[in-house]
């Protein structure tokens, strides 16, 4: 039995780099765009990427606790994507718009 | 050396997904790229041998999740024009901000893990099989026994919150 597999071959500084850009890549769509939607999309996209990065250190030191952490995040992914989605819906039926930049309206 | 290869292969299409996802310009789209992204994630799980999470990143990401961003993009409705615009100088800032996040997480990061660091008393079998569902299923039904439980207010309190908000009643905003 090889021991973890894919850590013989590929570091887990990769993964590492690998889940960092994906991160990023999430912080850059929630900056540049102004579509609801998609930040919400984009907030998925940063907890994936922390997902990987858990999963892959619990393979790297032979632990399982990484991949219940992943199992709660998804959890609570699923329950924050409902709860976002019906207030997009309600603003949406407000404002007949899903741009972000009407929640300045919040200011005031 | 295949599986290397492989390794590098499928992080480049997470990445070329990832960033199809925020660059498209139609909501559509970038939500069927996010659920490809997903999918490169899911074998990413594979690849170090956490098959249940690869299983329920599918059933859970692509299945449900994105399902109800379908949903609900597709009930509002939107034109292509209706997408609203973002200013040169914000994107510059942005990818600015965004480039300098990753030479951060990068350098603080870089040093961890330098070789394989498996604890003491775990056997190679142990490793082999974390990710299966037997392992996993007992672990969250001893170990983790009660945050699981608290989930499932957590869920309750989540349907109760949409029902109540997507309700159409008088909820006047201005």
């Amino acid at each position: 039995m090889v021991l973890a597999t894919i850590f013989e071959s590929v570091s887990p500084q990769y993964y590492l780099v690998l889940s960092s850009i994906l991160f990023v890549i999430g912080v850059v769509g929630v900056l540049i765009r102004k579509n609801a939607i998609i930040v919400l999309m984009c907030i998925e996209l940063m907890l994936n990427a922390v997902n990987l990065l858990l999963v892959s250190f619990s393979t790297f030191f032979g632990q399982s606790d990484g991949q219940l952490f992943v199992f709660f995040i998804m959890v609570v992914a699923a329950a924050e994507a409902t709860v976002g989605l019906s207030i997009l819906v309600l603003i949406y039926r407000n404002t007949r718009s899903v741009d972000i930049g009407l929640f300045n309206k919040l200011k005031d | 050396m295949s599986i290397e290869i492989i390794a590098y292969i499928l992080g480049g299409l997470t990445i070329g997904s990832a960033l199809m996802v925020i660059l498209s310009t139609h909501p559509m789209r970038s939500i069927l790229y996010l659920v490809v992204t997903f999918f490169m994630i899911s074998a990413n799980y594979v690849l170090m041998n956490a098959q249940f999470l690869a299983i329920v990143n599918i059933i859970v990401y692509a299945g449900a999740i994105m399902v109800l961003f379908l949903f609900v993009l597709m009930m509002l409705n939107l034109s292509k024009d209706a997408e609203p615009k973002t200013s040169i100088p914000m994107i510059a800032a942005a990818v600015i901000a965004g480039g300098s996040l990753l030479v951060v997480f990068v350098a603080a990061l870089r040093d961890s893990g330098g070789k394989q660091l498996v604890a003491p008393g775990v056997s190679a079998d142990t490793v082999n099989n974390i990710g299966l569902v037997k392992n996993l299923g007992h672990e969250l039904f001893t170990t983790y026994l009660l945050p699981f439980e608290i989930t499932s207010v957590l869920f309750m309190s989540a349907i109760v919150g949409a029902v109540l908000l997507a309700k159409r009643e008088k909820q006047i905003i201005d």
